[in-house]
């Protein structure tokens, strides 16, 4: 594989640029894979990279419905962070912020990570307190986090509403010093570039129309572009999950909805941090290119339509202008939608199934792009080895059944409200 | 934007409504011995279909009763509204 760096790149510009090598490859589908990935996102694709890169498995096919980098890790705001209380979340996500900071150098593709920091605001003494809680449970864990004041918060975000009679006063907040966002393509391309020199196949407008099981082993799918027999079968699928359960006849804890996101036209740099509004659903970061990057509210009902409907919108720009003002100004640049994968506890499950050979990675929410490094990092072992990794046990399927839910916000089963 | 008939009211915008999740969902009979499997289906385990899905709706801003819709969760296309005590 033709490496990038600073004199690749001039070699190349002298060249006219005529010489680049393709990326990635485009090849038919084999007949047979020892592991068989469905879905080209960014956790399909991390995943192929570490089954081949830590567990030496390289006769992996991934298969695409659309094209790779299509699906959600296009679709998301970016963000990177790992401020969970609960130990299962806290201390998987950390993994992955430790994967994220070295994932420039070791994929040799620049994801143009950017710990600049997260802040979620608070508007109400329990507010804080809750905060103080969340930041001391996160650094027990070794993540770190800072409970700042409303002072501290105004120097850091000036531009932020600090007025006194606003609904929701800004109290202070707490901050992941760590957390920031890295450029979500990169992400896909990167994974799928070393996946693809390591020896996996990336085959991209594949449907999968069925799955061919046989005394309860997995033999294989059925495609749109013919038959592949496989060893093992991981489901990388986020919202499609429930669609490709119903063809393997199960039932999930997971329901399909749809999250919007929008960016405005390109400003000045204004906003350091990625900052969150507590009061609401709403988030906000500004983009290298400029653009506030902003995201909020489920659209509220099932719904697989990959595109958004203007209530939500409205409401969660509303929140926006009152946590920052200045947006009211700004002219919407592109705004868009796409299906996650909800849990009945807002927490992934990356686990076996009853089936031997097939394996389960779903129930991403709204968290589904930090976790790109370490839900492949983890599926991978959990497909190599047949049994979950320690960072991922607790996500298992059968939590529900046996009552040990890790349900972060406490939210319980309305995924439309979570 | 969704506009979802009321059966009681008529043509409605979906900012009347609030949403109750699937519709289908039965509750275990009462009085009678619920397996641990049972309850998982009724509590947490959902088809989330890709296409006609029949869910419950709460026109909380207007009559205020709950009503049954089918909905296409693709096109977002309304086949069917009914009372809630009703099968669609």
């Amino acid at each position: 594989m033709q490496k990038y760096s600073v004199f690749s790149l001039f070699k190349n510009a002298l060249k006219g640029h005529k010489d680049w090598e393709v990326a990635w490859k485009d090849p038919n589908p084999k007949e047979e894979y020892d592991v068989v990935i469905i879905g080209g996102g960014g956790h399909g694709l991390a995943t192929a990279y570490y089954l081949a890169k830590e567990h030496n498995i390289t006769n992996v096919a991934i298969v695409e419905k659309g094209w790779i980098g299509g699906g959600n890790v296009g679709r998301n705001t970016t963000i990177l962070r790992s401020n969970y209380m609960h130990d299962e979340n806290g201390l998987f996500y950390e993994k992955g912020m430790e994967l994220w900071r070295n994932m420039s150098q070791e994929l040799n593709f620049n994801v143009m990570f950017s710990p600049r920091g997260i802040i979620n605001l608070a508007h109400s003494d329990a507010q804080m307190n809750a905060y103080a809680r969340r930041g001391n449970s996160m650094k027990l864990n070794g993540i770190d986090a800072e409970l700042l004041g409303r002072e501290e918060i105004k120097k850091l975000v000036p531009i932020l509403d600090f007025s006194e009679n606003v609904r929701f006063p800004i109290f202070g907040g707490l901050m992941q010093p760590s957390g920031g966002t890295a450029r979500h393509d990169a992400v896909a391309w990167g994974y799928a570039r070393q996946a693809d020199s390591m020896g996996v196949d990336i085959i991209q407008h594949c449907e999968v129309t069925g799955f061919d099981v046989v005394n309860g082993k997995i033999k294989g799918i059925q495609t749109s572009r013919g038959n592949i027999k496989a060893k093992k079968i991981g489901l990388c699928v986020a919202g499609s999950t429930s669609v490709l359960a119903e063809m393997l006849n199960m039932t999930l804890p997971l329901e399909t909805h749809l999250l919007q996101a929008c960016v405005s036209e390109p400003i000045k740099p204004i906003l350091d941090h990625v900052v969150t509004f507590g009061a609401g659903h709403f988030y906000c970061s500004q983009s290298d290119k400029g653009e506030m990057v902003m995201g909020g509210d489920l659209d509220g009902y099932n719904s697989y339509a990959q595109r958004g409907n203007l209530p939500t919108l409205q409401h969660v720009l509303t929140e926006g202008i009152a946590m920052l003002p200045f947006l009211s100004k700004l002219k919407m640049l592109r705004t868009w939608g796409g299906i996650m994968d909800m849990s009945m506890d807002g927490s992934p499950i990356i686990d076996k199934t009853h089936i031997e050979g097939l394996y389960l990675n779903c129930g991403w929410c709204y968290g589904g792009f930090k976790a790109t490094p370490v839900s492949g990092w983890t599926f991978a072992h959990t497909i190599a080895q047949d049994r979950v990794h320690d960072l991922n046990a607790g996500f298992n399927l059968n939590r529900f059944n046996t009552g040990h839910l890790i349900d972060e916000k406490g939210l319980g089963t309305k995924t439309w409200i979570s | 934007m969704l506009y979802i008939e009321c059966p009681y009211c008529g043509l409605r915008s979906q900012n009347e409504f609030a949403y109750g999740g699937d519709g289908t969902v039965k509750r275990p009979t009462l009085n009678k011995e619920v397996s641990d499997k049972e309850w998982d289906n009724f509590v947490y385990n959902r088809k989330s279909p890709r296409g006609k899905h029949v869910e419950l709706w709460h026109h909380i801003s207007g009559c205020r009763q709950w009503i049954k819709v089918q909905r296409d969760t693709v096109t977002h296309e309304i086949f069917k509204t009914v009372s809630a005590d009703k099968e669609i």
